[in-house]
């Protein structure tokens, strides 16, 4: 990777009272790349995310998105502090994240959860905002549900409206958590193939997955997190056949 | 004695029953829109992150449970005017004083309730609003209150029944709602019968009409579009879009 990382971390970590869950994590990811990330359950994969999207702060470390430190201000004594939430919601809006039980917003309709954010966030206009919010539906397969609730949608049809909810906002980055592990496995291939299509038209994607077909045959680079820390990281033909190390040969005969 | 149909059919028409009924429930209902902004300000302070006023919204609720009612508004209409000279004005009446007593009392309980209704919004709904980039006070009011309510509307129905009915401790303070003007009547002719079974419909036709707003207001937070096949379930007449 020669081009200046898109969104970067160094050193970052995070403990939850005494359980150490990021033990300094340096990870970039350039502009139009699909980085997967692998690791067992616990690794602090989902950690990471969350810090990246800045919901929740780090203990230590940095995050750079296009070279630019971001969720931290300096504070009166010229250090470097966590910046208050009203502040860091509008870098928010430039990380789009899909979570793992997608968390639709249960009272609003497809269109009005995807239209949430152009009115609330980016001030535009109702319609607007419908307009931008049906072409996103139409791009992930959901233009026939626009009325629906989340409630009378299927997983599969939930997470794709998920991330068109987050791709509306046109953020530089879109991170994954895990987005099919809630899934039944018949509706899972649904929601691959919207992820796929979009890093075909080159979206910055991080995804965290067990799916390692996808990682194999999508992503352009595969980590592997284990106990807090990122063990391997190398692109997906020589992380699948010839990994370096021996924790990665034990995960993956684990998987296969 | 034998129940004498005339007399309760006059008391049911009469103007002071009319007249009580109508102070009751406007007395309950300001109460319980004053209460229910009030005790969400409480239920807010109580879940919050400042310290100080977790202990203060956990005082008041503590206190206003605490303490009977009639206690409280004997307190507002006896003593409130020894100690504060301005409510020995006209302006201070039985309605006013029974509508403080109320409000503040109710408040505590109403906290109780939104605070558990804000609780039970899951997570995931708070992570997906900060995701796409809402600011702490959107995040409230467009993604978690409106969800809070749903849980909230039914005991704040109870409590809004419960509280038509605790009118009637506002005799103390010489407010003659519903319960007040049928003793009044039954006082002066003794026609217990009549009188009371007249309050008893009146009553009965408040609180029906109460829960059929409730329902009516419950059906707007189902969330399902009106194609669906939990609409189709219903019968056509329900089955309307709102």
């Amino acid at each position: 990777m020669t081009d200046t990382p898109l969104l970067q971390t160094v050193g970052l970590r995070k403990s939850y009272g005494r359980n150490l869950i990021l033990g300094g994590v340096d990870f970039a990811i350039a502009p139009g790349q699909v980085k997967a990330v692998l690791g067992p359950s616990g690794s602090g994969k989902s950690t990471m995310l969350r810090l990246m999207s800045l919901l929740e702060h780090a203990d230590a470390g940095s995050i750079l998105l296009h070279g630019r430190e971001i969720g931290v201000e300096t504070g009166r004594g010229g250090n470097r502090v966590p910046m208050p939430e009203r502040r860091l919601a509008r870098q928010r809006a430039d990380i789009g994240m899909v979570f793992q039980r997608f968390n639709l917003f249960a009272h609003l309709d497809v269109l009005h959860n995807v239209t949430l954010g152009l009115t609330a966030v980016s001030g535009l206009g109702k319609s607007e905002a419908a307009e931008r919010a049906r072409a996103m539906l139409e791009r992930v397969g959901m233009s026939g549900h626009v009325r629906h609730y989340p409630s009378e949608l299927s997983g599969g049809q939930q997470q794709r409206v998920a991330i068109a909810r987050a791709l509306v906002l046109e953020p530089s980055v879109l991170l994954f958590d895990e987005p099919t592990s809630a899934l039944d496995p018949e509706l899972v291939n649904e929601v691959l193939a919207v992820m796929e299509d979009l890093a075909a038209q080159g979206m910055t994607m991080v995804v965290v997955t067990h799916e390692t077909r996808f990682a194999r045959r999508v992503a352009h680079e595969v980590a592997l997190f284990d106990s807090g820390v990122i063990v391997e990281q190398a692109p997906p033909e020589q992380f699948f056949t010839q990994p370096e190390h021996e924790r990665t040969r034990a995960f993956l005969s684990h998987i296969h | 004695m034998t129940f004498n149909t005339h007399i309760f059919w006059a008391a049911l028409t009469a103007a002071q029953f009319l007249h009580g009924a109508w102070l009751s429930l406007a007395l309950a209902a300001v109460s319980m829109v004053v209460a229910t902004l009030l005790g969400f300000g409480v239920a807010l302070m109580r879940i919050g992150r400042s310290r100080v006023l977790r202990v203060l919204a956990g005082a008041y609720v503590w206190f206003f449970r605490a303490i009977p009612t009639l206690l409280v508004l004997l307190i507002i209409w006896n003593a409130g005017p020894q100690l504060f000279p301005s409510l020995r004005e006209n302006w201070f009446t039985p309605f006013i004083a029974g509508f403080l007593g109320f409000a503040v009392v109710e408040a505590a309980y109403m906290a109780e309730i939104l605070r558990s209704a804000l609780l039970s919004v899951d997570e995931g709904q708070h992570l997906a609003a900060r995701a796409i980039g809402l600011p702490p006070h959107r995040v409230l009011l467009k993604v978690v209150l409106p969800q809070a309510v749903k849980v909230a509307l039914p005991p704040t129905g109870n409590e809004f029944i419960a509280m038509l009915k605790y009118t009637s401790l506002a005799s103390v303070i010489s407010l003659r709602e519903l319960l007040t003007s049928a003793q009044n009547e039954v006082s002066v002719t003794f026609r217990y019968a009549e009188y009371y079974s007249a309050a008893l419909v009146y009553y009965l036709v408040i609180v029906s009409a109460l829960m059929g707003l409730q329902t009516l207001i419950e059906r707007r937070y189902r969330w399902v579009s009106t194609g669906s096949a939990v609409r189709e379930a219903l019968t056509s007449k329900e089955a309307m879009p709102l």
